[in-house]
């Protein structure tokens, strides 16, 4: 079963529920208040969603970690660690960091 | 390997380095696996597959094949750019390890996560396990505002339309058993950023196991990030097709 079919048969499910419930074709007279509710409970639950989407990514936003001390050590230790083995093999004659620009000294 | 290393000494983790226009970066990240490698201590080989750069990158990395070994580093290039997928299927044909790792060239991702991969693949005996920018102390640098609303907003929409049971499917940081990454290639047709989400769809589907490490993902050093209202749109198409389709 697709993820799309999970979805429609819940949305059927629902659906259904709440037409019986809130068209009444089985003759139920539920009280007032409930039929209050019933009605525009999918619009209260579409709402209840977003703002349920809304709150999660904003939370997990907010706690989205910057790696801003990875970064600053990874480029000081990577641009140390590359030029001393590469010096000595004879790829880096000058400069930090890169390999050499226009024209290897190989 | 000693013969009190057991299992460890018969594991052998084939790095696909599929490259295009990295030249600055293929030695700094060569170096740092190799590195990263040596001192986990673990049997490895990298194969670059680079798509005819332009810019060099291929004697660049004919030229790290020489410093440290032919059966350290591979080069099985392509003629011209032929995209992600077609570079792990390629690069797995010459594999010669047990299991695959998938990582960015760019250095987005910092071998140093490697032995913490390979760690946690044996904790759980996982198939799969997979980088998560998401979770823990997994997190990214370099990005805007702008950037983490709409990494935040699709992964959410992702989770609830799919429920993949991991919490970063576009990240492309992983290590797969060779057999597992072979099948999914097999049955994966996505493009980009859903390819990757499709992986991890498919094998949930097929039942593999996938662990999580949290990763440090450094938004591109050298280069430039391409994320535009193309992507986007490419994206929600694929995330739709994926929802309907598995």
């Amino acid at each position: 079963m697709t993820k799309l079919v999970q979805w429609l048969c819940g949305l059927a499910l629902l659906g259904t529920a709440w037409a019986t419930l809130a068209l009444d074709p089985l003759g139920l007279h539920l009280p007032l208040p409930c039929q209050q509710v019933l009605w525009p409970f999918p619009v209260y639950l579409l709402v209840a969603f977003g703002c349920y989407s809304l709150a999660t990514i904003g939370y997990r936003l907010a706690t989205f970690n910057d790696c801003e001390a990875a970064a600053r050590s990874f480029r000081s230790r990577s641009e140390r660690g590359l030029v001393q083995p590469l010096r000595r093999t004879g790829q880096v004659t000058h400069g930090a960091g890169c390999t050499s620009g226009a024209g290897t000294p190989w | 390997m000693a013969a009190a290393s057991g299992n460890r000494a018969r594991d052998k983790y084939s790095v696909l380095l599929p490259t295009y226009n990295e030249r600055e970066n293929l030695p700094l990240i060569v170096w740092l696996l190799v590195r990263s490698f040596q001192e986990s201590g673990g049997n490895f080989e990298i194969i670059v597959i680079d798509d005819g750069s332009p810019d060099g990158t291929r004697e660049v990395a004919e030229q790290l094949e020489k410093i440290y070994g032919s059966d350290k580093i591979l080069l099985r290039p392509r003629a011209k750019k032929l995209g992600l997928g077609t570079a792990y299927i390629h690069g797995m044909q010459h594999a010669t390890g047990n299991f695959i790792i998938i990582m960015d060239a760019d250095l987005s991702h910092h071998p140093k996560f490697i032995p913490e991969f390979i760690k946690k693949q044996k904790e759980g005996n996982f198939d799969i396990v997979s980088g998560t920018r998401y979770k823990g102390n997994g997190g990214v640098y370099g990005w805007d505002l702008k950037r983490k609303i709409i990494s935040r907003g699709a992964n959410f929409v992702t989770q609830v339309l799919l429920r993949p049971g991991a919490s970063d499917l576009t990240g492309s940081f992983r290590l797969y058993r060779k057999e597992v990454l072979q099948k999914l290639m097999e049955k994966c047709v996505s493009k980009g950023y859903v390819f990757q989400m499709e992986m991890i769809v498919r094998a949930r589907q097929l039942g593999y196991t996938i662990g999580e490490v949290p990763i440090s993902f450094v938004d591109r050093v050298y280069g430039e990030s391409k994320l535009g209202g193309n992507e986007i749109v490419s994206f929600l198409k694929g995330l739709l097709t994926l929802f309907a389709t598995t």
